[in-house]
């Protein structure tokens, strides 16, 4: 599989934030949890390369535990999202009738929820462990999935090689997912990189109102929330975690526009 | 040949016009041509001869990718390409109008008739908009709508194709161009469609005594409408004249070839013996569509009423009508892939409705369907060969090498062996077509349907297809259902015409005699409005016997 360079270097920066969480599950330059209120709100220096917080805990290990928790608890809300809506999407859009009215009903009233409150409540049900928050981040992404899937379906439905595949014997079922589902490809990358970032950002929203993942352990969303009132002292400590964000973001987004051109079958070529 | 006259003795003149696409890729190479006041000019050449860009250069319609590389043109003495943009406006339309082939995406479908039609009159007239809406209605009326007031309130999707053309053509000739450009108006349109709007055309143009530029790539409607021809391939002039002389005596190859894709009726095809045992037979069929909407009290449509019919085995049998006729809901109703209401289908003499699972899991998989469009009848991530041995998962107890080698065989056939591993994007018309006869014949069904398999591909390569298919056919000795608008083209294939108009056959017979005696009034227009040379081709006959 090629990629252009723009996507190897998405891909490299991905690498590198993972490899980093991956990493802090053996080391990390300084305890992540270490308290020492002696070096408080320290700025960058060579010991502490990104400073210190308001506790005096070293802010780049604590970076290095938060990328392995918010990218975990994205990949797999995103994976959630993608692969439900993908599924309910292509049942709503290949069956239609009455089965499609019902999945988007629900799809629909799951919509007019602001995704902060669908959240908020999945969590007080399930609890604000890292279970409750990919499933509380997964549910709210999937119905703008279902609705992209949906619609992609209903347009391929109209094209002749759907009924060729009938045409030819092959089941409902077979068709669906052979003919139906490779096609529905594109539109979910683009959706799905573009969904991370929000997952990333509500994470750490849901973190900043106390019902994410509860200090001390540390996630990209409650590091920023918890420097916000140190922002005019301590600007390390919102920049930090955000150019963790965005570096990630920017990697994602550069995989996510090679991977489209990839699977773009007016791409390819023998 | 094109002379060198003054400029402002012909209405338009292009000169050594050339063309460039992206990547420098020349898309017209120095083509020069006149239309001459009140004359009517076509513009002949297949899919990627530059014939649509010439037109669009003479309104500077340009797409952004495609680069003026030289060469002038010159409209009512003006020179188009030293135009301002506001000229350039106040020339459009005025000068020149402009129709285009898709009636279905050329009107703005969230505007009324009337607002369209009426903006050009106020913008470059300076009409009030009571004499605009006076003006439309009468050019509605001229174009054979019925009750144009109500059409001027109306939105496009309320119209048929052949309409909307019409309508088109009234909104274009409201503005009274010296010139009207008409790029493939009516290839999307079926045989009645076509010879209705081209009449109204011809009709119009003459009476405002404006010129045609008439696009196209059928020499049928260039032998009954055009005064002169110009002929392009590949951006290069291959020949003008008068359209006489090239469809009488044409002097390139390239014109010869062009002429002989035109549909023939064959000759001494073995009659099919009448005794043979039906393939498939529909007794009394008819096919209704409920109507939209959970609580619609409407009664169903009704769109195929009462059709019996019979396809012996190795027989070619057109099924002829107008859009709209039910015959692409009949041919897949037959195969069982519609439902019908009432009526039902014999295959090799067995009632399927009364079969059990396997007799109807054997008969879907002895039928199959080739489509219309084959850029959209291709799975676009599946390659070739993949698409072609996809119908083998249903043929038990082939091993991987068998199922390679059938396909292998398969694409032989068809003539695409080196194709295997190509995606359908990275292919032509005529080749995407070729892959899906393949997979339609591959499991060697005993029944095709072809749905209008040809209507979408150039005249030369329709040809080779209709050639791929009979041979096929002569050898596999499958039943064919050839389903069509035109029957020209049917003429060339078929052993016995079926003709169907408002879902209910109303004629049958063998070629010679539908296209000689028939016997109902529609089957006599459909022939009529089949676009050929045939009245050019007497003349030669002639021409040659006196030399």
């Amino acid at each position: 599989m090629k990629l252009s360079p723009q996507g190897m270097f998405g891909l490299m920066l991905i690498v590198v934030v993972a490899a980093a969480g991956l990493v802090s599950l053996f080391w990390t330059p300084l305890n992540p949890l270490g308290l020492n209120l002696g070096a408080r709100l320290q700025p960058p220096s060579a010991h502490n390369l990104f400073g210190t917080d308001e506790f005096g805990r070293d802010v780049f290990s604590r970076a290095m535990v938060g990328a392995r928790i918010s990218l975990m608890i994205s990949l797999l809300a995103v994976c959630f999202a993608v692969v439900v809506g993908t599924f309910v999407g292509i049942m709503a859009g290949y069956s239609r009738g009455f089965l499609d009215r019902v999945l988007m009903l629900c799809t629909n009233a799951l919509l007019a929820f602001p995704g902060i409150l669908l959240a908020l409540g999945i969590i007080i049900i399930f609890g604000a462990s890292i279970t409750g928050l990919v499933l509380a981040l997964g549910l709210s992404f999937t119905p703008s999935v279902i609705r992209v899937v949906r619609s992609t379906v209903l347009s391929l439905r109209q094209r002749e090689f759907i009924e060729a595949s009938r045409t030819i014997g092959n089941s409902e079922g077979y068709t669906m997912f052979a003919h139906v589902l490779p096609n529905c490809i594109v539109p979910v990358i683009v959706l799905g990189t573009s969904m991370f970032g929000w997952v990333i950002l509500l994470e750490s929203a849901l973190s900043f109102l106390g019902v994410g993942i509860s200090p001390p352990t540390p996630t990209w969303g409650n590091m920023l929330s918890g420097g916000r009132p140190f922002l005019e002292s301590a600007p390390w400590l919102g920049i930090a975690p955000g150019i963790c964000i965005t570096v990630t973001l920017l990697g994602i987004n550069l995989l996510g526009d090679a991977l489209r051109d990839r699977y773009d079958p007016r791409m390819a070529r023998a | 040949m094109i002379q060198d006259t003054a400029i402002g003795s012909r209405l338009l003149e292009v000169r050594d016009l050339s063309l460039r696409g992206p990547g420098d890729m020349p898309i017209l190479n120095g083509v020069s041509f006149g239309v001459e006041a009140g004359k009517v000019l076509a513009v002949v050449g297949e899919s990627g001869s530059g014939k649509t860009m010439a037109a669009r250069a003479i309104l500077r319609l340009l797409p952004s990718q495609v680069r003026w590389h030289g060469g002038s043109i010159f409209l009512d003495g003006q020179r188009i390409e030293a135009l301002g943009d506001k000229a350039l406006r106040q020339l459009r339309g005025t000068k020149a109008g402009m129709i285009f082939q898709e009636p279905m995406i050329s009107l703005n479908p969230v505007l009324t008739i009337g607002t369209q039609m009426m903006e050009a009159l106020v913008l470059h007239h300076r009409l009030s908009s009571d004499e605009a809406w006076t003006r439309s209605v009468d050019m509605l009326k001229r174009v054979w709508i019925a009750n144009p007031e109500r059409c001027m309130a109306a939105y496009p999707h309320e119209f048929s194709g052949g309409m909307r053309q019409r309508i088109m053509l009234a909104s274009a000739m409201l503005l009274k161009p010296k010139l009207l450009i008409a790029d493939e108006p009516t290839t999307a349109l079926d045989t009645l469609a076509q010879r209705e709007v081209l009449e109204l055309m011809m009709e119009l143009t003459r009476t405002a005594g404006s010129s045609v530029l008439l696009i196209t790539h059928n020499l049928g409607l260039v032998a009954r409408y055009a005064d002169d021809v110009l002929v392009l391939r590949r951006g290069d002039t291959v020949e003008t004249g008068t359209t006489r002389r090239i469809l009488a005596a044409p002097s390139a190859q390239y014109t010869r070839t062009l002429i002989d894709a035109l549909p023939k009726r064959q000759e001494g095809r073995a009659a099919i013996a009448a005794d043979r045992p039906a393939v498939i037979a529909a007794e009394s069929i008819s096919i209704e569509y409920p109507r939209a909407g959970l609580f619609s009290s409407e009664p169903p449509l009704k769109v195929v009423h009462d059709v019996s019919l019979a396809i012996r085995t190795g027989e070619i049998v057109a099924l002829v009508g107008g859009s709209g006729s039910g015959k692409t809901t009949l041919g897949r109703s037959l195969i069982g892939l519609l439902p019908h209401s009432s009526g039902h289908v014999l295959y090799k003499g067995q009632r399927m409705d009364q079969a059990d699972r396997d007799v109807k899991r054997r008969f879907r998989l002895d039928c199959q369907l080739i489509f219309q469009d084959p850029y959209s009848s291709l799975d676009p991530r599946y390659r070739v060969a993949e698409i072609v041995g996809e119908p083998l998962r249903h043929v038990a107890g082939l091993s991987r090498g068998e199922r390679r080698d059938r396909v292998a065989e398969m694409l032989a056939d068809v003539g695409l062996l080196d194709f295997a591993k190509r995606y359908p994007n990275a292919m032509s018309g005529g080749q995407r077509q070729r892959v899906a006869i393949a997979r339609a014949l591959i499991r060697k069904p005993a029944f095709v349907v072809a749905d209008e398999p040809v209507s979408a591909l150039d005249m030369t390569i329709q040809k080779q297809i209709l050639e791929l298919l009979q041979s096929l056919q002569e050898r596999n000795g499958f039943a064919c259902l050839f389903i069509s608008h035109d029957l020209g083209a049917v003429s060339q294939i078929a052993d016995r015409i079926l003709v169907m108009d408002g879902g209910r056959l109303i004629e049958e017979g063998t070629v010679d005699q539908l296209m000689d005696r028939p016997g109902q009034d529609y089957t006599r227009r459909l022939v009529e409005a089949s676009p050929t040379i045939d009245r050019f081709k007497a003349e030669a006959g002639v021409e040659t016997q006196d030399a």
